[in-house]
C-alpha cells in the first residue's frame, strides 16, 4: 500500500539510516578495509553485530554463513566479504510476505497500530495519516488509547495539525467501541481508518485480550486489518519477545521501526526477520511529519554499506 | 522479570552442580554461557567482557576449584559481581538542605518520564512532603495535559506556564516559593541524546536550577545503546540516579547492569506498572539474585554450609552407596534441615519449589517434621538401625509413645523404604552432593 512513499523511498531510507551508518556500520565498512581475513576480523564483526542489538544467535548465524561463503567462493578480498555480508543481511531482511492489500478496490482499509508503551505509536500514526492524505486519501483516526492520561488530547492535536478527523470517546472508555464508531463513520466518508491503541506490555494477558477484541470488532465488519507493530529502534533483545507476543495475539502484518534517527542501530530487526519472518514495512526517521519511509531491505543494506558519508 | 536470564543461568549451573568438583575448563564453559546469557539480556558488550574476566579471575583462583560445592561458589561469585555492577547498596533520594529540593526528570522520548514524575511525586508525598510538579515539555502535543491529568488523579498541583523550557522552569520556581513547596519535580521533554540543541538546553537548565537530583528514566527494554544514552545525559547534566521503567514486562533489563557499571550512577527506583503506585525502590542485592533466578538461594547455600560438615557428608555418602541409610541417619538429616530454619522458609529459597511452597498451608510441613521426629524418638536404637524388624506390636508401642497412630508409623516406614530404594539408585549413578545440588 501507500504508493506515495515509493518514489522517494531510497533517498529517505538513505537519509534515515545515515546516522546509523556513520556511527556503526561505517565501522563495519572500515573494518573490512583495514583487516586481513582472520579470526580477529570475525571477532570484531561479532562484537559489532552484537553491539548493534542484532543478538547472539542471529549474529552467530550471519558469521557462520559468511565464513562458509568465504570458503566456498574462495573469497580473499575484504571488499568481497563486505558484499557477501550485505547480501546475507538483505536476504535476511527480505521476508517473503505479500504486502497486505489494505484498501484495495475502494474498500475501506483499516490499519491497527500496536506496540508497547512509549515506542512512538501516536507520532507514527500522524505520519502515516499525513502521507496517505498527501496521496489524496481520506483518513479517519480512531483514538482507541483511552487509558493513558491525555492520549486522546495528543492524537486530537495531531488530527488538527494534519486536518484529519479523529473519532474519540471519553477517557477510560471501551477502546473497541471507539473502533466500532470509527468504522461506522468511515463507511461513507473515508478510505482509511488508522487505529491508535494504548501502549501495552506484551506479557500482560488481559491487555492483549483487549487488543484481540479490537481486532475482532474490525474483522466482524468484514475487513482484514493491517496490523502494524511499532518498535523502538533503541530496543534490545526484548524486541523479539514483543514481536512474538503481539504476532500471536493479533497477527502482525508488518513492523514500523521508529526512532531510527538516534544512534540506535535497530539490529533487532535482523533477529525478528530471521526468527519470526515478520517483514519490516516502515522506518521512522525523525520528529517531522515527513520523517517516515517504507522499509526496503536493498536500500537499507545498501545505505548501510555505502562508503560516502 | 529477568526470567529468561535466570532460566539460562539456572541451566548452566544445573550442569555444573551435577558434576561435583570442577576443572578450569568447566568454569570457562559456565562463564561462556553466562556471557551469552548476559548478552542476550542486553547487557552492554564491554560490560559483559569485564564482568566475565573478573568473575573468571575469582573462579579459577582457587576459590572455586578447592571448595566443597564448586557450583555454589560459582553462583556466589557471579552474584557478587552482579551486585558490584548494580551498585552495591541501595540508594535513596537526596533532599536539599535548603528547600525546595529540585528533582529533574530526563530521558529519551517514550521512556516513561511523565508517568514516572507522577509516581515519584506520589511516593514523596507519602513522606509528608509538599509537592509541585512542572510540565516543562513545550514540544510534544498534549504533554502538559498528560501531567495535568495525572496531577488531578493524585491531587498534586502541576505548573506549566511559559513558552519555553527555561521560562516554564523559572516561573515554576517562583510558584514553588509562593506555595511553599518543599519538593519541585520537573518533567522535561523527551530528547535524543545526540540532539545537540536539546542537550545543551538541558545543560543550561541544570546550571540554572542546580537540581538536587537529576534522574534519568531509562526503558528496561533498551538494548546496547543504553550505555551511550546514560553517558550523554550524564555529561550534559550530571545524573544522580536512574529509574528503570517498564520492568513489569519480560525485559531482562541488562540495561540496568550496563548503565550503573559504565557511569557509576546508581539505579534508585524501578517502574513496575502503569498505575501511579507502581514504583519500587531498587535493591541491587535483590536484583542480583533475581537475575540469577535463584530466589534467595545464596542464603540457602550459606545455611547449608553452616549446617553440614564435610566429614558427616562423606560418611553419609558411603552409607547411601551401600544402601545402609537407616532411620538414625534419617533423623540426623531431619535435624540438620531443621537447624537451617523453618522448612517453609527454606522452600521459599529454592528455585522451582518456591512457587509450590506458597500453596502449602502455613506450618503444615513443620508439624509433619515434628511428628516424624517423635516417631523415630520412640524407637529403640535397634529398631532405628533395622526398621525391617518393626512388626505390628512394635508399631503399636511406637505409636503410643509418640502420640500417633500405627498408620502414621507405617507411613513413615514406607517412606523410608522408598527413599532407601531411590538413594541406592542415585548412589550408583552419582555423588550424594549432587542430590543437594540446585535443581
Amino acid at each position: 500500500m501507500l504508493g506515495f512513499f515509493k518514489k522517494s523511498a531510497k533517498g529517505k531510507t538513505e537519509q534515515g539510516v545515515r546516522r546509523t551508518r556513520d556511527a556503526w556500520w561505517g565501522k563495519v565498512a572500515r573494518l573490512f578495509d583495514s583487516s586481513p581475513l582472520g579470526d580477529d576480523l570475525w571477532d570484531d564483526l561479532e562484537e559489532l553485530l552484537i553491539s548493534a542489538d542484532v543478538g547472539v544467535s542471529t549474529t552467530t548465524k550471519l558469521i557462520e554463513r559468511l565464513k562458509q561463503r568465504v570458503d566456498n567462493e574462495k573469497i580473499e578480498e575484504a571488499d568481497q566479504v563486505r558484499n557477501a555480508l550485505q547480501d546475507e543481511i538483505v536476504s535476511l531482511l527480505a521476508v517473503n510476505e505479500p504486502e497486505p492489500s489494505t484498501s484495495a478496490n475502494g474498500r475501506l482499509g483499516v490499519i491497527l497500530v500496536v506496540g508497547v508503551n512509549g515506542v512512538g505509536k501516536t507520532t507514527s500514526i500522524a505520519k502515516l495519516a499525513h502521507g496517505l492524505k498527501g496521496e489524496g486519501k481520506r483518513v479517519i483516526l480512531a483514538a482507541s488509547d483511552t487509558f493513558r492520561a491525555a492520549a486522546i488530547d495528543q492524537i486530537k492535536v495531531w488530527g488538527e495539525r494534519i486536518s484529519v478527523p479523529v473519532v474519540a470517546h471519553q477517557p477510560g472508555g471501551d477502546p473497541a467501541a471507539v473502533v466500532y464508531d470509527a468504522l461506522e463513520s468511515a463507511r461513507k466518508n473515508a478510505d482509511y481508518v488508522i487505529v491508535d491503541t494504548a501502549g501495552r506490555i506484551h506479557t500482560k494477558s488481559n491487555l492483549m485480550e483487549e487488543l484481540k477484541k479490537i481486532r475482532r470488532v474490525v474483522s466482524k465488519s468484514d475487513i482484514e486489518p493491517e496490523v502494524l507493530l511499532v518498535l523502538d529502534a533503541t530496543t534490545g533483545q526484548n524486541g523479539l519477545s514483543q514481536a512474538r507476543y503481539f504476532a500471536e495475539a493479533v497477527k502482525v502484518n508488518g513492523i514500523l521501526l521508529a526512532k531510527l534517527d538516534s544512534t540506535a542501530k535497530g539490529g533487532i530487526v535482523l533477529a525478528i526477520c530471521d526468527e519470526l519472518n515478520i517483514p519490516i514495512r516502515y522506518i521512522g526517521t525523525g520528529q517531522e511529519l515527513e520523517d517516515l519511509a517504507p522499509f526496503s531491505p536493498e536500500s537499507f543494506a545498501e545505505a548501510l554499506f555505502s562508503s560516502e558519508s | 522479570m529477568f526470567e529468561t536470564l535466570s532460566d539460562k543461568l539456572g541451566s548452566v549451573f544445573k550442569k555444573l552442580s551435577s558434576k561435583g568438583k570442577l576443572t578450569e575448563k568447566d568454569v570457562d564453559e559456565a562463564l561462556r554461557e553466562v556471557r551469552l546469557a548476559l548478552l542476550e539480556a542486553d547487557v552492554n558488550f564491554k560490560v559483559v567482557k569485564d564482568f566475565v574476566s573478573r568473575a573468571r579471575e575469582r573462579a579459577v583462583g582457587g576459590e572455586v576449584l578447592e571448595s566443597l560445592a564448586p557450583a555454589h561458589q560459582v553462583i556466589k561469585i557471579v552474584n557478587d559481581e552482579l551486585v558490584v555492577i548494580l551498585g552495591g547498596g541501595q540508594q535513596k533520594l537526596r533532599h536539599a538542605t535548603q528547600p525546595p529540593t529540585v528533582i529533574l526528570i530526563v530521558g529519551l522520548q517514550g521512556a516513561g518520564k511523565t508517568t514516572t514524575t507522577a509516581k515519584i511525586a506520589l511516593h514523596l508525598r507519602k513522606g509528608g512532603q509538599r509537592l509541585l510538579m512542572v510540565a516543562a515539555d513545550p514540544y510534544r502535543p498534549a504533554a502538559k495535559d498528560q501531567l495535568a491529568t495525572l496531577g488531578k488523579q493524585i491531587d498534586i498541583p502541576v505548573f506549566a506556564e511559559g513558552n519555553s523550557t527555561l521560562a516554564i522552569c523559572s516561573n515554576a520556581m517562583k510558584r514553588a516559593k509562593e506555595i511553599a513547596a518543599s519538593i519541585v519535580i520537573i518533567d522535561t521533554a523527551g530528547r535524543l541524546h545526540i540532539d545537540e540543541e536539546l542537550m545543551s538546553e538541558l545543560s543550561e537548565l541544570g546550571k540554572r536550577l542546580s537540581p538536587t537530583e537529576v534522574l534519568l528514566v531509562a526503558d528496561a527494554m533498551t538494548g546496547q545503546e543504553a550505555v551511550k544514552i546514560a553517558e550523554e545525559f550524564n555529561a550534559a547534566v550530571g545524573l544522580t540516579g536512574v529509574i528503570l521503567s517498564k520492568m513489569d514486562g519480560d525485559a531482562r533489563g541488562g540495561a540496568a547492569l550496563s548503565i550503573t557499571s559504565v557511569t557509576g550512577v546508581p539505579i534508585k527506583f524501578i517502574g513496575i506498572g502503569e498505575k501511579l503506585d507502581a514504583l519500587e525502590l531498587f535493591y541491587p542485592d535483590r536484583m542480583a539474585s533475581r537475575i540469577l533466578g535463584m530466589g534467595d538461594i545464596l542464603t540457602f547455600i550459606e545455611k547449608t554450609e553452616a549446617a553440614t560438615d564435610e566429614k558427616k557428608l562423606k560418611e553419609l555418602e558411603r552409607k547411601i552407596r551401600r544402601g545402609g541409610f537407616d532411620l538414625e541417619d534419617f533423623l540426623e538429616q531431619l535435624q540438620q534441615i531443621r537447624k537451617m530454619g523453618p522448612i517453609s522458609q527454606l522452600m521459599e529459597m529454592v528455585p522451582g519449589i518456591s512457587n509450590l511452597s506458597r500453596k502449602l498451608p502455613q506450618g503444615a510441613d513443620e508439624k509433619q517434621l515434628k511428628r516424624v521426629e517423635a516417631i523415630i524418638f520412640s524407637m529403640t536404637p535397634y529398631e532405628r538401625h533395622n526398621p525391617n524388624t518393626i512388626d505390628g506390636s512394635r508399631r503399636k508401642r511406637i505409636a503410643r509413645g509418640s502420640g500417633t497412630t500405627p498408620q502414621d508409623v507405617n507411613q513413615l516406614l514406607n517412606q523410608h523404604r522408598q527413599m532407601q530404594k531411590l538413594m541406592k539408585q542415585m548412589g550408583r549413578g552419582g555423588k550424594f552432593t549432587s542430590m543437594l545440588g540446585l535443581r
